[in-house]
């Protein structure tokens, strides 16, 4: 790990703006208080810059790419904390109901498993599934056909933005 | 491991488990501090080694999904994540 550096408003302005966009473009809102998600942002240039990947600014990083996969932001427990608390983790995205004012933010509890669990899962190796089961439900969105293997739709479509009660069961 | 002392009333004896990029241990900072009480924290993505290494092992004994912030009062209780309410009730204020 070494000194990352000087962050600049420019820098953090430039990501801000391409977060913002990536989320309009594929349904996913970043939460409203500025203020907060530039401190995220810039969480997130100084974890690419010491780690050489975007680590949630609010998970330790191992600092082995390998390890963190799943804390590279966005990272994979997004959609689920998303749907379940309203933001994920760090509360960079929110959902449209926070956004609005309707639902509290508050810090949620932590989906990732923990250390021992991890190393755990890792000794365990891969996971093969019996032919003819699957180990997800597949979602399909009626709007679009976009269909992914989770245990719940998204809150919205990432590819035409169409709400959760627009999927169906597919598989 | 190196606590960084925060100056205040000593209500309780108060570890606060950080990371220096998290935005909710900064707010957790913020309260103790509105708060006035006396506080020590550790940014633990900045230790390196083995001392990052006993860091880690010592927070799991609180809170085993080493999660920030955590904040164990009194060497006998742990507040995971940043919940102001249970903070203050943890310190009886």
């Amino acid at each position: 790990m070494s000194d990352a550096g000087e962050i600049t408003a420019h820098e953090v302005d430039a990501l801000y703006e391409q977060l913002l966009s990536d989320g309009q473009r594929s349904g996913y809102r970043l939460n409203g208080d500025v203020g907060f998600v530039r401190d995220l942002v810039k969480g997130l240039i100084f974890n690419q810059r010491r780690y050489s990947y975007a680590a949630c600014p609010c998970r330790l990083a191992s600092g082995s790419k390998e390890d963190d996969l799943d804390i590279i932001c966005p990272c994979d427990y997004r959609d689920a904390d998303l749907n379940d608390h309203g933001a994920c983790y760090c509360a960079l995205y929110v959902s449209q109901a926070v956004l609005r004012g309707e639902k509290e933010l508050t810090s949620i509890p932590e989906r990732r498993p923990s250390p021992d669990e991890r190393v755990h899962a890792k000794a365990g190796g891969e996971q093969t599934s019996p032919v003819g089961s699957l180990p997800y439900p597949v979602w399909r969105c009626k709007v679009c056909g976009y269909l992914c293997a989770r245990e719940e739709p998204p809150e919205s479509c990432p590819i035409c933005t169409a709400k959760q009660d627009r999927f169906e069961r597919f598989m | 491991m190196k606590l960084t002392h925060v100056d205040g009333e000593h209500k309780k004896n108060l570890v606060l488990y950080t990371l220096s990029t998290c935005v909710w241990c900064k707010k957790s900072k913020t309260l103790l501090s509105d708060l006035h009480v006396a506080y020590d924290y550790v940014n633990l993505d900045e230790l390196t080694g083995e001392e990052r290494d006993r860091a880690i092992e010592e927070l799991k004994q609180w809170n085993p999904k080493c999660s920030f912030p955590s904040l164990v009062v009194d060497n006998g209780t742990c507040v995971v994540g940043y919940d102001e309410k249970k903070i203050r009730e943890a310190l009886e204020l």
